[in-house]
């Protein structure tokens, strides 16, 4: 019950995006069609299991054990670098058809802070390690979400006639606000 | 002069919040009141300056291929001073017990690590210029984005809780709550970019 209650609560209440302001840029930045929105999604929610995993090891086995929790946020960036070049060297070898889809996706999430922001999330809520990767599951699944749904939208308003000044950013702005608004009527379900 | 421009583009020309489009996340995020708004802005400044004026010192010293994780460990180590600071100075409860300045932006203090203004100034200024300028860019930029985040902060503010910077100007019925919560985050920030766009031409 608890574990359906972190996923309904990561994926519709507090999404990660539409709620807590993570991963914006990519949010604005690949959502222009829903395939690469989907790429992107299923790009992070990979990454972020792993990330998640490795960085709760680390905080619980070396970090915390030396008193170096101060270092959090060093270790965690580099290890989260390092770790998106060993995806992409291995994903490179093991599936190709993979490394394809989500291959051009995987540079650009070191820089995503969704990645370092759940890791950091997990500490300080607490959570044990299997809570964390449940965490992590959902949070990524609740930004696929956004992100695709998103794009469904931003694909039909490229039909439209938009002034000229709000072309581009400012209108993207304000459906994503639209959009965190629907979401806010999650609120309360959990 | 020259000195004078570095310093000055980052306020209105090269604004990275209305201009480039950079640094959405914390822009968004923090922006739920001008104090917020103005702290988030001005820890993002100290970073800046300080991870522009020493990568600028390092930067013919770092091999070309590890440049990017060589300026990123740079940066998260000024985050971690600017966050272990934030944690023994501004870490107190309000007087209504409303919570402190330093929880209130919370993970976002870290996160100015990934932000993408610090290693974009580092990686497109600081690396190719010498100190001064450098540290001249990352003022600028640096107050662009503080000046952003608090006109931001004070819209929001005023707009949802009939306040600017805790001091009560609209009577309490008058507020619009949604301003305050995160759809209005994205819906002042897309018009107030508009009015920026509008402007400018």
């Amino acid at each position: 019950m608890e574990y359906v209650l972190i996923i309904i609560s990561a994926i519709f209440v507090n999404n990660i995006v539409l709620a807590q302001f993570l991963g914006i840029c990519p949010f604005m930045g690949v959502s222009n069609k829903i395939s690469t929105s989907a790429g992107m999604g299923g790009a992070v929610v990979f990454v972020m299991t792993i990330a998640t995993v490795f960085t709760y090891l680390i905080m619980h086995y070396i970090l915390i054990p030396l008193q170096i929790e101060f270092l959090q946020t060093i270790t965690y960036i580099l290890v989260i670098a390092a770790l998106v070049q060993m995806v992409e060297i291995i994903l490179k070898k093991v599936s190709p058809a993979m490394y394809q889809a989500l291959g051009v996706f995987l540079p650009l999430i070191t820089t995503n802070c969704t990645i370092l922001g759940v890791a950091i999330l997990v500490i300080q809520k607490g959570y044990s390690l299997a809570e964390s990767v449940v965490f992590a599951v959902a949070t990524a699944l609740g930004f696929a979400l956004a992100m695709v749904v998103f794009a469904g939208i931003r694909e039909q308003m490229e039909l439209v006639n938009i002034p000229k000044a709000m072309r581009g950013v400012p209108v993207a702005l304000i459906t994503a606000g639209l959009l965190a608004m629907a979401f806010m009527g999650f609120a309360g379900i959990v | 002069m020259n000195h004078l421009t570095n310093f000055t583009k980052g306020l209105m020309k090269e604004n990275p919040v209305f201009v480039l489009v950079l640094g959405m996340c914390p822009t968004l995020a923090t922006t739920t009141s001008a104090l917020n708004g103005l702290s988030m802005g001005l820890a993002t400044t100290f970073v800046l300056m300080l991870s522009n004026v020493a990568i600028s010192l390092v930067a013919g010293l770092i091999p070309d291929k590890v440049r990017i994780p060589a300026y990123i460990v740079v940066i998260a180590s000024f985050v971690t001073i600017v966050d272990m600071l934030m944690a023994a100075y501004v870490n107190s409860p309000g007087p209504g017990g409303e919570p402190s300045l330093y929880d209130q932006l919370g993970i976002f203090i870290p996160l100015i690590v990934v932000n993408c203004i610090v290693l974009g100034r580092a990686e497109s200024f600081a690396a190719k210029n010498r100190v001064f300028p450098s540290l001249l860019d990352g003022a600028g930029i640096g107050l662009g984005f503080s000046f952003a985040l608090t006109l931001l902060g004070a819209i929001r503010e005023i707009l949802g809780s009939g306040s600017v910077f805790g001091l009560q100007l609209l009577p309490k019925s008058m507020n619009i709550l949604v301003f305050v919560l995160a759809p209005g985050a994205f819906i002042a920030l897309g018009y107030l970019i508009v009015m920026v766009n509008k402007l400018k031409k």
